[in-house]
């Protein structure tokens, strides 16, 4: 038996692994992977709190953030793809056609 | 005295958050990616131990295998190399690694003192497909449809922007140099 706690805290681990990872990498494709990483987090507690509570709702929402995760990285990459070809980098600080 | 159930999912969450550290250390995206899949399939495990069998096979299916399979193609397709080391990657570190020290710290000091000790059965969740499916083809039937609308919608969006001339005036997209 493992208290829910235990699962909420190892969701936010990596929850807050993938915000770090968001702010400190520079490569854009690392960036969006730390996106995955945030949203696997959240998924585990949605999973952990399906069981706590004896409801299969919180696992149908994590179908459906699958499902979203799996758009978003079909068109994110899409971006990545185009963001490549005009500017010849992955580095975000040198996507900076929008600073003043 | 600790249980099968307890070893099992300390295992499998030492997995994941030494993938996920191992996501933060790596400077090449490609072993980046790969950690992912290593959390990703960590995280299955821990469905599994959850009762949700459904979800852990999807888990591995379509995250670590239909997803990442999609990252370690862009990768390898863009040729992505080492990451360079700018100001701001010097600035955003500064800050990052302590921000994430202090949020997990105060998410796990909250959780552990507020939300008491009821413990969450092995197994005790009916996860099977048939269940899974019973609810999705019922109670979100229309979630469901609508997903299956924003899937088509993304891969049109998905072709057009990937395709090689998307510039609006109809001829080649034009290099960007500052």
């Amino acid at each position: 038996m493992v208290p829910l706690s235990y699962y909420l805290v190892l969701s936010g681990i990596l929850f807050a692994c993938g915000v770090t990872g968001f702010l400190i990498k520079r490569n854009i494709i690392t960036i969006f992977m730390s996106i995955e990483l945030m949203l696997n987090g959240v998924n585990l507690s949605f999973v952990a709190f399906a069981a706590h509570w004896h409801t299969l709702a919180g696992q149908v929402f994590v179908f459906f953030v699958m499902v979203v995760a799996a758009a978003e990285a079909a068109v994110g990459l899409a971006i990545i793809l185009a963001v490549y070809r005009t500017r010849e980098t992955l580095n975000v600080d040198q996507v900076n056609l929008l600073k003043l | 005295m600790l249980s099968v159930h307890l070893i099992l999912f300390l295992a499998f969450g030492a997995v994941a958050v030494a993938g996920a550290v191992n996501l933060l250390v790596q400077r090449h995206p490609i072993n980046s990616a790969l950690s992912l899949i290593a959390v990703m399939a960590a995280l299955a495990g821990e469905y599994l131990l959850l009762g949700a069998e459904f979800l852990a096979a999807v888990q591995v299916i379509v995250y670590a295998g239909a997803i990442m399979v999609l990252f370690v193609f862009v990768i390898m397709l863009l040729n992505a190399g080492v990451e360079e080391q700018t100001k701001g990657s010097r600035v955003a570190i500064l800050f990052g690694i302590p921000g994430m020290l202090l949020g997990s710290l105060l998410t796990a000091w909250v959780l552990l003192r507020h939300s008491g000790t009821e413990s969450v059965p092995a197994g005790a969740l009916p996860g099977s497909p048939t269940e899974i499916g019973w609810l999705l083809f019922h109670d979100y039937l229309l979630p469901f449809e609508i997903t299956s609308i924003l899937i088509l919608i993304a891969i049109m969006g998905a072709v057009v922007l990937a395709s090689k001339h998307t510039s609006p005036g109809g001829g080649p997209a034009q290099k960007v140099k500052d």
